[in-house]
């Protein structure tokens, strides 16, 4: 098996479903030619040529309603937006026109779309380039939003968000592109989307946390360990939607809860898994849930963002004061 | 029905067309005037002006991008070759005039008052980039393609209700042409009659994409036409093609005849930005160097040196005042005071609401 990069393992899946499946189109700003600011679509416009690869007019909204008239033409679009914060201008497509069609037309039509944006902060790119947006789309019903922590997840999980016949809004952590390399197998295999992984076994706390928080939070575990503290990190990978059986099953072991998240604290990601677990896990917690999480700012100024992420510091202090409960 | 007299037009014959565009300009690319009256009434002095300007800003430039390659500037979008357009269009405006602007808009900033070491905290990405002084008449350079475009309407509006004789000039790129916000923009200030001038810089490129991928119109400028406005395209590397186009756009605005679109040809010498960008996997070596033919330094020094303007002693002067400036500004940038949470926590409203208030306590050291 091959170490690969996650950007690696991306390229590898995009690669696996052009070639199965003749639907499948990639299109985007700079993802023909130039193979993706990130490289993510290297090579796939030569191998499979301009028709199924392509680049796009600078424009957003442009791409978001090619990717849904497509979609609602059987085809299977793969559209990258450069950086998450321009996901803004295409907001009608991805939380609107492609999430509500399936209901709108009672099922005549569906739009099996992957919106694929880059996000996460710790690589100093400018303003609007790595905001955590999850919590504005997961907030959405009828899309799907999956976000990998490592590049066999990576592989698996954008293989099956272009499988599916909903939309997915697939999210791929800029820090995690290039500084994570794993295992990846060749060809194809599919990591199903909404099924949580225990990353690290444990018995006296779960944390759960998705992206870059997986690896900030394995090393607050390590840290624990030391200390005495047996720590379960469980990786979300689907943000929506979420995997309660495996979050349930956890803390009906441990009886402790942490949620890490990278984005700003309010109406997040951790807000919802929080009250999902006080309806299905109540009974069996000993101490309240906390969450680590970035302020309610927008994201730090680049020169400040090491501080404004959530660190491994913080997570272990939260994992002291949930158990001093 | 009676039958008219008069033979009706044939589907053909009614279709719109769009003229053959003419590019507008003054100098040559070898520095001779081809236009006699369009040169615009500048001094000796003024056109020196120009000319330092844009050698302080190439000097500038060369400085900051090997800056960003030592990892010591953030995010930086080199402008050799856009200077004339630059430089042109801002000496063209009155102080009190708005510009709002692109990321890589950041020399027409300076010279409109927004200090250099400024400019270096922004592109490293300290919240003091953006505190444009007061009295300093521009808006933050902008991330998001298109939304300089839109807004400009609304600054405008605010000009023109206060009753001033100020205008707005904003930029953006071919990319940026693509947007639907570029379109909007123009409707809107021709609605409304405002005091804009919007700028497209056709560089060729948007990253790796070029201008033939992003419209199937035969140029940028005529897509101000369909918003009902006055539209030209330029000659971008020609500064007193620039500096006249935009004066007489700006009189019109000023007297409340509207706004007007200005599509610039230029080119990017340099990468897209200091971020990674290859500009060999999408375009040959040999392309920014044919381009230097007609770069906008080497023209207007020669139309200069031909009126016994300029001198080697003079070029070498702002030169030097470019590197010293560049140096004490970036030194003024590094011993700025750090950021912290707290602070930017305070920095989102007006009054820190409660649940902010007792975010705080996590970061106070
Ligand atoms: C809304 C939006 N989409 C995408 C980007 C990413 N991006 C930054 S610069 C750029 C190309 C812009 O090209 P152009 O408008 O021609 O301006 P230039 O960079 O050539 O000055 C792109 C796609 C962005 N900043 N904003
Ligand atoms: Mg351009």
């Amino acid at each position: 098996m091959a170490q690969l990069t996650m950007v690696k393992a991306i390229n590898d899946a995009l690669r696996v479903e052009l070639s199965k499946d003749e639907n499948t189109l990639i299109f985007g700003e700079d993802v023909g030619v130039n193979g993706g600011v990130f490289r993510a679509t290297e090579n796939l416009q030569k191998e499979f040529g301009v028709d199924r690869v392509f680049d796009t007019p600078l424009a957003e909204s442009g791409i978001g309603g090619l990717a849904v008239g497509l979609g609602s033409q059987g085809f299977r679009p793969i559209a990258e937006i450069q950086f998450i914060g321009f996901i803004f201008e295409a907001m009608d497509s991805i939380l609107v026109q492609a999430p509500r069609l399936r209901y709108r037309s009672g099922g005549r039509y569906n739009c099996p779309v992957t919106f694929r944006a880059p996000f996460g902060a710790g690589v100093k790119s400018p303003e609007l380039h790595s905001d955590s947006l999850e919590g504005l789309i997961t907030q959405t019903p009828g899309i799907k939003v999956v976000c990998p922590s490592n590049p066999y997840d990576a592989k698996g999980l954008l293989i099956s968000s272009i499988r599916d016949n909903d939309p997915v809004f697939f999210m791929e952590h800029l820090k995690l592109y290039f500084s994570v390399k794993g295992e990846v197998p060749e060809g194809e295999y599919t990591v199903p989307i909404g099924k949580a992984n225990v990353v690290r076994e444990g018995k006296d706390v779960s944390i759960f946390t998705y992206g870059a928080m997986v690896h900030t939070s394995l090393k607050a575990a390590e840290a624990a360990e030391k200390e005495g503290v047996s720590v379960e990190v469980i990786d979300l990978r689907t943000l929506s939607p979420l995997d309660m059986d495996t979050v349930v099953q956890s803390i009906e072991k441990t009886n402790r809860a942490i949620v890490v998240q990278e984005a700003p604290k309010q109406a997040g990601i951790a807000g919802e898994l929080i009250a999902q677990i006080n309806e299905k896990a109540i009974f069996h917690l000993e101490a309240p849930v906390l969450r680590v999480t970035g302020p309610s700012t927008v994201l730090g100024f680049p020169l400040i963002e090491e501080e404004w992420i959530p660190s491994p510091a913080r997570v272990q202090k939260a994992i002291q004061k949930v158990m001093s409960y | 029905m009676a039958r008219t007299k008069q033979k009706a037009q044939s589907l053909l014959e009614s279709e719109i067309k769009v003229a053959p565009i003419t590019t507008f300009s003054v100098l040559s690319p070898e520095g001779k005037i081809v236009n006699e009256d369009e040169v615009p009434g500048l001094s000796d002095e003024q056109l020196q002006e120009l000319m330092k300007r844009m050698v302080f800003t190439r000097v500038w430039d060369q400085r900051a991008t090997g800056l960003a390659r030592q990892g010591r500037l953030g995010f930086y979008a080199p402008v050799a070759g856009q200077e004339a357009t630059m430089i042109g269009s801002q000496y063209a405006l009155d102080k009190e005039d708005f510009i709002l602007p692109g990321y890589r808009d950041i020399p027409q900033l300076h010279f409109h008052g927004y200090p250099m070491y400024q400019a270096f905290l922004w592109s490293r990405g300290h919240q003091h980039g953006g505190q444009i002084p007061e009295g300093v008449n521009v808006l933050l350079p902008q991330i998001i393609i298109g939304a300089q475009y839109v807004q400009a309407s609304g600054v405008a509006m605010a000009l023109k209700k206060r009753n001033t004789k100020n205008i707005v000039i904003t930029y953006t790129g071919d990319g940026g042409s693509s947007q639907g916000d570029f379109y909007e923009a123009m409707n809107f200030a021709g609605v409304y009659k405002l005091p804009v001038v919007f700028v497209v810089q056709n560089n060729r490129y948007a990253i790796s994409t070029p201008v033939t991928k992003q419209t199937a119109a035969a140029s940028l400028a005529q897509k101000g036409i369909a918003a009902g406005i006055p539209s030209i395209q330029v000659d971008g590397m020609d500064v007193l093609a620039v500096y006249q186009a935009v004066s007489k756009a700006k009189e019109r605005a000023a007297n409340g005849e509207g706004p007007t679109l200005i599509e610039a040809l230029n080119y990017r010498i340099g990468p897209h930005s200091m971020s990674g960008d290859d500009p060999t996997r999408y375009r040959t070596k040999e392309e920014p160097t044919e381009w230097e033919q007609k770069e906008p330094l080497t023209r207007f020094r020669a139309y200069l040196e031909g009126k016994k303007l300029w001198t080697e002693e003079m070029e070498t002067g702002v030169i030097e005042e470019a590197k010293n400036t560049v140096t004490a500004e970036i030194k003024k940038a590094d011993q700025y005071p750090k950021m912290k949470i707290v602070d930017l926590i305070d920095s989102m409203y007006e009054t820190t609401p409660p649940h902010l208030e007792e975010q705080k306590a996590e970061y106070a050291d």
